[in-house]
C-alpha cells in the first residue's frame, strides 16, 4: 500500500493530487504540501541518514529548521548538497538520497538565477506565527511600512494544522483573515518561504527567499530560484518561535526517536503517523499535550512519562479521558532496536527503580522549549537563563527590537497574541487605541518545566548518549573536555564539535550547556550559551554571488582602442579593473619573442602603446601650485605653463605612495597623472587634504581618466611620425623639448601632446578626447608604428631603472630608498617630509633600490626571490632584500633585475644569491640604470 | 552594515563610505619643529576608546565629502550629525 503511515484525513496536504519522488533509489508517492521528511514518514521510511563517524542509522527527528539528522543530497534540478528534508517541499520528480555527514557539490555549474534585492521598512516582523501575525497586523493598521517574513510556505506558525480556536473559530481562519488583511494593505509585504538569516548593525537584516524550489522541475527559468533580501528596518519584532529540545539517554539516536511536538506536528500538519505505538517522555506540560495530540491522531500510547511528579492538572485529565495515565517521576533509561537499527522498544524506569521494557515504534521526547534567541543575540542581546522557563530567554532589551511570543518565552497563546500586538503597535510608534487580540480559550498550566537534560544510566553508557546527532558527539566527549580542564561552553563546543554541524546544535546546544553546568557544578546561567552567529540557516554561495559571477563579477574597464587590440591578437593583462594589452604576438611568437621584437621597435625605430589607463586628475584654481608643493616632494609652483615635471608623493609616514608626471596647462590649471592602479586613491588623498586640512586653498580636483585617451609614441623615429601626423606642430628639439606639453592637431584631432618618456627613448604621449581614441590609434598605426604591450613597457622602464609604485615599492620605501632623493626638495614643506628625518627612515642599512645582473645571463630571476649573502648558511638565513622586477632585456642581450637590498648601492659589485624554489642564483649588485644612463636618447 | 549619517546625503549604507579614523587629529602647524616622539604621536598614536568616539568618514560613492561623526564603539550608535 502506498503511504502506509498516511492518516485517512487531516493535515494541510493536497490529498487530491499525488506526486512521485525518489529516495535512495526507491520511488514513493506523496502529496503536494508534504515536505520530504513528512513524505518519508508517510511511506514508512525510517532511516534517512547515518552518523558520519559511527555509521549508526538515524531518522527524522524534528519538523523544521532544528532538524539534526535528515540532511539529504538532492540530485534533481540544479542539485544541492545537504538539504534539510524537514523544509524541502516535495515536488514531482524530486530525487534525493541519504547522507552520512557531508554532501557533494556538483561539478557542473548551477545555471539557476539568483537575485538580490534591497528594501526599507518601518517595522520588520520575523515569523508569522500567532505573535508575529498579531504584531504585523497591529503595526500595519497604523499605516506603517511593514515587512512580515516567515520561512514556511504559508503563515500560521504553530497554529498550522493545530486545533486551537480564536474568536470561537478555528485558529487557521483567523490566520487566513489576518493574512488577507495584511496583503490588501499597500505598505505591507508578506514574504513566505523567507528565512531571515542575519541581524547586522543598524537594523540591517538579510533574508533568503526561496521562490521556485517548491515548483521543482516545473520552475520557470526566468524567475530567480532564490532572492537575497537586504532589509533596513526602522524597528524589528522578533517572533521567531522556539526550538524543542530532547531529553538524552543511552541510545537516544535510533530512528523512531523524535521530538514530541514534531511527532504531533507530523500527525496534524501533514496527516502522517510518525509511528503506530508510542512512548512519550517529557519534562514539561508541552510533552503531555503532544501526547494528547498523538492519541487523538490515532497513535496508540504505550506509556507517557513525566520526569516531574505533579498534582493532577488539566492535561492529566485530558489524557485520562483518553485512557492514558501519566507515569510521574519516570524517564527513559535505554532503547532497543530491530535488526535494521530502528527503534523497537523503550526501557523506562522511575529514578533508581527497576527498568521496564515497552515495545513501540515511536519515542516522542521533549525536555522543553528553547526560545529562538538567535537574531536577538546577533542584534547584540544576551540571552539569560530563566529558572521559570528552564530555558535561555532574551535578557536586556536591544534598542528598537522587540522579542514576542515563544521567542520571548511566552508560550501561552493568549499571552503571545497580546504581546505581539503590543509590540507591533509600539514598533509602529502608534498612538491611540490599540487593536484587541483575538480571544482564545487558553489551557491552564499544570506545573513549571523541569530543567532535565539526561535520564538513565548515562555515566556507564556515556559513549552512547549523543549530544550532537549530526556530529556523532557524545556525553563521553563532553566529559573528556571537562576532564581536560575546559570550563567554557565555547571551548567545549570546539573540542567536542557538538553544535558545529549544519544544524548548529539547535536541538541539543542548550542541553550540552546544561550537561556542562552539571559536570562543573555551576548554575546553567553561569556557563551561558555559545555565541549565535549569522547565518541562522545555511546560505548557498550561489545566492551570495547572485548575478555577480563570471564576467559580471567585477566591472571590466576597456579603453576606446580595445577593439583594435583584440583585432591585433593582443594577449590581455588585468591591471586593476582595466584590460591592458600585455603583448601582441605575431603568428609563431611566444611572449618572449614578441616582447623582444616590440622592445627592438621601441629602441631602434618607432613603437606605440595605449596609455589611456593612466590615472589623470585635473586640478584647477589659483592655489594649485601651492597645493602641489605640499603634496609632492618636489616643487610645482615654479613650473611654467607648457612644462611638465615628474613628481613623487609620500604619505605622512614618508613612504612613497605614487608618482607621475604633472603638466601646467594654464596658470591655474594643472594636469596630474597617476599610476594606473592608484588613480582613485590619489584623488581621495588630494580631496582629503583639501577638505580636512587646507580648506582655505582654492583648488578643485576632478578625475579625467576616462575623458582622455592617450597613445605613447616611442622611439628614435617618433619625432618623424609625429611631424607627419601634426604638420602644424614644430617638433624640433628646440621648439618642443623634453618635459614640455603642447596643444596640437594630430591626425586632424585636437590633442594635448606631452613630451615625456617612461622608456628612456625619445617619446611623446598624445592625449585626445576619449571618443577620438580609436581614430588616433588608427592614424598612428597607419604610419607603420609597432604596437607594444605592458610587458615591453616593463622591460623598457626597468632597463632605465624607473620604478613602478606598488611593484618596486611596498609602502615601506621612501623616495630616497627608491633612488629618487633628487626629486625631494629641502627648500619647502611637503606631506611626509618630517618622517624622512626620523631615526628609522635615516638608517644607513635601509633597503634601497639596486640593479642585479644574474651571473647566468639566461636566468630570469623570480620576482619576490629573497637575496642572501651565503646560499649555504644554516637557517635561519639572514635575508638582505628581494627582487622586485625581473626581465630579459633585448637591448642588453641578457637578463637583469631591480631589487631592494639593505644598504643599497654600498654593495655595488658584490655577489649575492637570489633564492627561488630551493635554487640559489648568483647575482652581482649594480646601478639600477642599465641603459643610456646619460639620457641622451630621451633628450635627443 | 552601519547606516552612516552623511550630513549632505542623509543615512546611507556603510559600503558607500571610507573610514577616516579619529577626528580632530590636526596636522601639526610646523612638523619640522617636532621631536621624533612628538611626530610619532601624531602619526601613529590614536585613541581607541570603549564608548563615544569622534571619527571621520568620507562619502566616496556619494557626495565625496569628508565629515565628522560621533559613534559609540560598543553599540555602534551614531550621534546626530553636526
Amino acid at each position: 500500500m502506498s503511504q502506509p503511515f498516511r492518516r485517512v484525513d487531516g493535515g494541510r496536504v493536497d490529498r487530491g493530487r499525488t506526486v512521485t519522488f525518489q529516495f535512495d533509489g526507491t520511488a514513493y508517492e506523496a502529496h503536494p504540501g508534504d515536505t520530504l521528511s513528512s513524505a518519508l514518514l508517510a511511506n514508512g521510511v525510517r532511516i534517512v541518514a547515518r552518523g558520519p563517524y559511527t555509521g549508526r542509522p538515524r531518522g527524522v527527528y524534528g519538523i523544521a529548521a532544528e532538524e539534526p539528522n535528515a540532511f539529504v543530497q538532492v540530485d534533481s534540478g540544479p542539485g544541492e548538497p545537504m538539504v534539510r528534508a524537514t523544509t524541502l517541499e516535495v515536488y514531482d520528480g524530486l530525487v534525493a538520497r541519504s547522507l552520512a555527514g557531508k554532501g557533494e557539490l556538483r561539478a557542473e555549474p548551477d545555471d539557476s538565477r539568483y537575485d538580490k534585492t534591497w528594501a526599507h521598512c518601518d517595522v520588520l516582523v520575523v515569523g508569522a506565527g500567532p505573535a508575529g501575525l498579531a504584531a504585523a497586523h497591529a503595526a500595519a493598521v497604523t499605516g506603517a511600512r511593514v515587512i512580515l517574513a516567515d520561512e514556511r510556505p504559508s503563515p500560521g506558525g504553530d497554529l498550522l494544522g493545530g486545533r486551537a480556536h480564536l474568536d470561537g473559530r478555528p485558529a487557521m481562519d483567523w490566520v487566513a483573515d489576518t493574512h488577507a488583511r495584511l496583503a490588501a494593505l499597500p505598505e505591507v509585504r508578506v514574504l513566505t518561504r523567507t528565512t531571515v538569516t542575519g541581524f547586522y548593525d543598524g537594523n540591517f537584516l538579510v533574508a533568503v527567499q526561496r521562490r521556485t524550489e517548491h515548483l521543482g522541475l516545473a520552475a520557470p527559468a526566468h524567475v530567480a530560484r532564490q532572492r537575497l533580501w537586504h532589509i533596513r528596518a526602522g524597528r524589528v519584532v522578533l517572533a521567531t518561535g522556539a526550538h524543542e529540545r530532547p531529553i538524552l539517554f543511552p541510545d537516544n539516536d535510533r530512528p523512531g526517536i523524535m521530538l514530541a511536538a514534531a511527532a504531533a506536528g507530523y500527525a496534524w500538519r501533514y496527516g502522517v503517523l510518525p509511528g503506530r505505538r508510542a512512548v512519550v517522555a517529557g519534562a514539561h506540560d508541552g510533552a503531555l499535550w503532544a501526547a494528547v495530540e498523538l492519541v487523538d491522531a490515532g497513535v496508540e500510547l504505550a506509556a507517557v512519562l513525566d520526569v516531574r511528579s505533579l498534582p493532577e492538572g488539566q492535561v492529566h485529565r485530558a489524557l485520562r479521558d483518553r485512557g492514558v495515565v501519566v507515569s510521574a517521576g519516570h524517564g527513559v533509561v535505554g532503547t532497543d532496536a530491530d535488526a535494521s537499527g530502528v527503534l523497537s522498544a523503550v526501557w523506562i524506569a522511575r529514578t533508581d527503580g527497576e527498568a521496564r521494557r515497552i515495545p513501540c515504534d515511536l519515542l516522542a521526547t521533549s525536555g522543553g522549549w528553547n526560545p529562538a534567541v538567535h537574531l536577538y543575540s546577533q542584534a547584540g542581546g544576551r540571552p539569560v537563563w530563566s529558572l521559570d522557563h528552564a530555558a535561555f530567554v532574551p535578557g536586556d532589551p536591544v534598542p528598537s527590537v522587540w522579542c514576542v511570543g515563544a521567542a520571548a518565552g511566552t508560550f501561552d497563546l493568549a499571552d503571545a497574541l497580546a504581546e505581539g500586538g503590543e509590540a507591533g503597535w509600539q514598533a509602529a510608534a502608534a498612538t491611540g487605541e490599540e487593536p484587541l487580540p483575538p480571544a482564545t480559550d487558553s489551557v491552564s498550566g499544570t506545573g513549571a518545566p523541569a530543567a532535565c537534560w539526561l535520564t538513565g544510566p548515562v555515566d556507564e553508557r556515556a559513549d552512547s548518549v549523543f549530544v550532537d546527532l549530526q556530529r556523532d558527539a557524545t556525553l563521553r566527549d563532553v566529559r573528556r573536555a571537562v576532564g581536560a580542564g575546559m570550563v567554557s561552553s565555547e571551548h567545549v563546543k570546539r573540542f567536542t564539535t557538538a553544535g558545529t554541524a549544519a544544524d548548529q546544535g539547535r536541538t541539543t546546544g542548550v542541553t550540552t550547556v546544561g550537561i556542562l553546568a552539571g559536570l562543573l557544578g555551576l548554575p546553567v546561567g553561569a556557563v551561558g550559551t555559545t555565541t549565535y552567529r549569522p547565518p541562522y540557516t545555511p546560505i548557498s554561495f550561489g545566492l551570495l554571488a547572485g548575478r555577480d559571477r563570471g564576467r559580471l563579477l567585477d566591472p571590466e574597464r576597456r579603453t576606446p582602442m580595445h577593439e583594435r587590440h583584440e583585432a591585433a591578437g593582443a594577449v590581455f593583462e588585468d591591471v586593476g579593473q582595466w584590460k591592458r594589452p600585455w603583448y601582441y604576438p605575431r603568428p609563431g611568437e611566444d611572449l618572449h619573442r614578441a616582447v623582444e621584437r616590440e622592445c627592438r621597435a621601441a629602441r631602434e625605430s618607432v613603437a606605440m602603446m595605449d596609455v589611456s589607463t593612466l590615472g589623470k586628475i585635473e586640478l584647477r584654481g589659483p592655489d594649485v601650485g601651492e597645493f602641489l608643493d605640499r603634496v609632492y616632494t618636489n616643487r610645482f609652483s615654479t613650473l611654467r605653463v607648457g612644462q611638465c615635471r615628474y613628481g613623487v608623493m609620500c604619505l605622512a609616514d614618508g613612504m612613497l605612495f605614487d608618482d607621475g608626471v604633472t603638466a601646467r596647462i594654464a596658470p591655474d590649471h594643472y594636469h596630474l597623472t597617476t599610476t594606473t592602479g592608484n588613480a582613485a586613491k590619489v584623488l581621495d588623498w588630494l580631496e582629503e587634504w583639501l577638505q580636512t586640512e587646507w580648506p582655505s586653498l582654492r583648488v578643485s580636483a576632478t578625475s579625467v581618466t576616462d575623458q582622455w585617451a592617450a597613445v605613447a609614441l616611442v622611439g628614435p623615429g617618433s619625432r618623424e611620425v609625429l611631424s607627419r601626423l601634426a604638420p602644424a606642430l614644430d617638433v624640433s628639439a628646440a621648439a618642443f623639448p623634453f618635459l614640455t606639453v603642447r596643444d596640437a592637431t594630430v591626425a586632424g584631432i585636437p590633442a594635448r601632446v606631452f613630451r615625456i618618456s617612461f622608456t628612456g627613448e625619445l617619446s611623446y604621449e598624445i592625449n585626445v578626447p576619449a571618443w577620438y581614441g580609436l581614430a588616433l590609434w588608427d592614424a598612428v598605426a597607419a604610419a607603420g608604428v609597432t604596437p607594444y604591450g605592458t610587458e615591453t613597457m616593463h622591460v623598457l622602464r626597468a632597463e632605465k631603472g624607473f620604478i613602478v609604485a606598488g611593484q618596486d615599492t611596498d609602502g615601506t620605501v621612501t623616495p630616497h630608498d627608491a633612488g629618487l632623493g633628487w626629486a625631494v626638495s629641502t627648500a619647502k614643506h611637503f606631506i611626509g617630509q618630517r618622517s624622512l628625518t626620523r631615526t628609522d627612515t635615516a638608517r644607513a642599512d635601509r633597503k634601497r633600490l639596486v640593479g642585479l645582473l644574474p651571473a647566468d645571463p639566461l636566468v630570469v630571476l623570480a620576482e619576490g626571490a629573497q637575496l642572501v649573502v651565503d646560499a649555504d648558511a644554516p637557517t635561519p638565513v639572514p635575508m638582505l632584500g628581494h627582487v622586485t622586477s625581473s626581465y630579459h632585456s633585448a637591448a642588453l642581450g641578457r637578463s637583469f633585475a631591480l631589487a631592494l637590498v639593505a644598504g643599497g648601492l654600498t654593495h655595488r659589485g658584490e655577489t649575492f644569491y637570489a633564492v627561488d624554489s630551493g635554487r640559489a642564483h648568483p647575482v652581482v649588485v649594480t646601478d639600477p640604470v642599465f641603459y643610456d644612463a646619460e639620457g641622451a636618447r630621451r633628450d635627443g | 552594515m552601519l547606516s552612516v549619517p552623511c550630513p549632505w546625503c542623509g543615512p546611507r549604507d556603510e559600503t558607500e563610505f571610507r573610514y577616516g579614523g579619529q577626528a580632530h587629529v590636526a596636522y601639526p602647524d610646523d612638523p619640522a619643529t617636532l621631536s621624533d616622539a612628538e611626530w610619532a604621536e601624531y602619526l601613529f598614536m590614536h585613541d581607541n576608546p570603549k564608548g563615544w568616539f569622534a571619527e571621520r568618514w568620507f562619502h566616496t560613492a556619494g557626495c565625496r565629502r569628508w565629515f565628522d561623526v560621533v559613534r559609540h564603539t560598543v553599540t555602534y550608535a551614531f550621534e546626530a550629525p553636526r
